[in-house]
């Protein structure tokens, strides 16, 4: 992983290296057959689509097979799935997944117009929608049907920005309040500035073997236990329950019963906070609150590190940070250290860990789970 | 500035952004907006386009601040959820209204207003907006 920032001096080669050089260093003589990227602008921002190849060049692997995955802000989620596929189905035994974005270069408005393209190019983003005004529709409805309280959610971020202190990855290693968050400027109503992830730039890489070769490779490898893919439709408006997120129950449910469990045996786990509403139909899709009730468990304190399950020691997309197409690899690498209890910020430890990215409004959702 | 909208893309979403047509599944019944090909509820592929009531309620709605290049006029925009009176539930902009008098189940219809220039010279997009029902 690289430390999430406004990496003015980096391009996508020096940044994609820097995590994937890592990774390898961190195993006895990896050598990837085929490099997967998880990645949501390098198009519409970069004029830059064949990805794969620049990133498996630069990091010295040009010759293996490469391709580019694209989920929006759900890409490195989906980038690991597609990886660990290729790994199971037998066709190579150790591949490289290498989440990358770099959004800092252009203006706000710009990024979040490559942003918007999340969303319903012909049916929402013609009317000028920002992905944050269509979470705030999502919120607005939360709110009125659950009766939950705005003071309750800023908890939230709260909790965020506390963890993020503690990580050397992380972009905003800063402590907010409350009243911080309700005094933040609004981007689209009920949406508070510090509801929301911040810009910035990021890779991350993983190291994908088979069991046999992941024991020759490292001391102590993580076991990928389970994996869920699930989908929604594009716009909102026809989602049969704007507040049912059907890709995360759909993501979650596969990759429980691959791993043979249930959400109340989860230790750590990273989750989806594009938003803070993001968070809370994060929490309820993946079954650790009932629907509508995840509000309330904040208000008792819960999920905090030590808590079962510990949320986001990383400080999640609000305060680690949001490289979109990057984000979900950072999650399973966080989870896979919190396993091996080598990761840099806050310890949570555990034998069963998970990581749940997703892209759009829990458009396109990936569940990992993780065991020691 | 270069074309960012083709007319062809325009054109071929006419019926749906103006005369509000959506599909109606003829196996369970359910209508979608805007139109597929085959019924997202029970995979049917036995379905016909029909035009949407033009009234309806707000479900939920936003005021966006930050908008892109090309609505800052409109700035902010109001943007919302509309369940028309068969129950389909469509995502639009709410017009002729300010932010602080919208209420959710607030009564709306339909009109046709431009969302959208391209630049000077490029196509001007059209689309279904909707203002609240005057009573009295």
């Amino acid at each position: 992983m690289t430390k999430i920032d406004r990496h003015y001096d980096k391009d996508m080669r020096s940044l994609a290296a820097e995590a994937a050089l890592k990774a390898l260093d961190d195993t006895k003589g990896a050598d990837p057959k085929a490099v997967v990227v998880g990645n949501m602008m390098s198009s519409s921002l970069y004029q830059q689509d064949s990805l794969g190849a620049l990133v498996a060049d630069a990091i010295g692997l040009r010759g293996r097979g490469a391709l580019k995955v694209e989920a929006s802000c759900g890409s490195g989620g989906h980038a690991v799935a597609v990886g660990y596929s290729l790994v199971a189905s037998g066709l190579y035994d150790q591949v490289m997944v290498v989440g990358i974005e770099k959004m800092c270069d252009y203006p706000t408005s710009v990024v979040t117009a490559g942003l918007a393209q999340a969303a319903d190019a012909e049916y929402e983003v013609v009317y000028g929608a920002s992905f944050a005004a269509l979470n705030a529709l999502v919120m607005r409805l939360y709110m009125s049907r659950y009766g939950a309280k705005r003071e309750s959610i800023a908890l939230w971020p709260v909790m965020m920005h506390e963890n993020a202190v503690h990580n050397p990855y992380a972009q905003l290693r800063f402590r907010v309040t409350v009243e911080a968050v309700l005094r933040s400027p609004v981007i689209a109503d009920p949406i508070r500035l510090l509801d929301a992830a911040p810009i910035g730039d990021g890779a991350a890489a993983l190291i994908l073997a088979s069991e046999e070769v992941a024991r020759k490779l490292s001391d102590a490898p993580v076991l990928i236990a389970g994996v869920g893919m699930g989908s929604d439709a594009l716009d909102l408006a026809s989602r049969q329950d704007l507040l049912d997120p059907i890709s995360i129950r759909y993501a979650a449910k596969q990759a429980y019963a691959m791993a043979g469990i249930e959400p109340r045996n989860v230790d750590v786990a990273e989750i989806h906070d594009a938003f803070s509403i993001t968070a809370l139909l994060s929490i309820e899709g993946l079954g650790f609150a009932e629907p509508g009730k995840s509000w309330k468990e904040l208000e008792e304190g819960r999920y905090r590190p030590g808590d079962k399950p510990s949320l986001n020691p990383s400080g999640g997309l609000k305060a680690r940070g949001h490289p979109v197409g990057a984000t979900g690899v950072y999650q399973v690498a966080e989870i896979a250290m919190q396993l091996r209890g080598d990761f840099p910020g806050i310890k949570c430890g555990g034998e069963i860990g998970l990581a749940m990215n997703t892209g759009g409004v829990a458009t396109l959702t990936t569940v990992i789970v993780l065991r020691r | 500035m270069s074309m960012r909208m083709s007319p062809a893309r325009v054109w071929r979403a006419r019926g749906s952004r103006y005369r509000l047509e959506a599909s109606r599944c003829k196996d369970c019944g359910r209508t979608v907006y805007p139109p597929r090909p085959v019924c997202p509820y029970c995979r049917s592929r036995n379905v016909e386009i029909v035009e949407l009531p033009r009234k309806g309620r707000v479900v939920t709605w936003t005021v966006q601040y930050t908008v892109p290049h090309g609505y800052r006029s409109k700035a902010p925009l109001i943007l919302a959820i509309v369940e028309l009176e068969n129950g389909t539930r469509v995502f639009s902009e709410l017009v002729d209204v300010e932010p602080e008098e919208i209420r959710e189940g607030m009564e709306v219809e339909a009109v046709l207003r431009k969302v959208y220039e391209d630049g000077d010279e490029g196509v001007i997009v059209y689309a279904t907006k909707f203002r609240p029902i005057k009573t009295g």
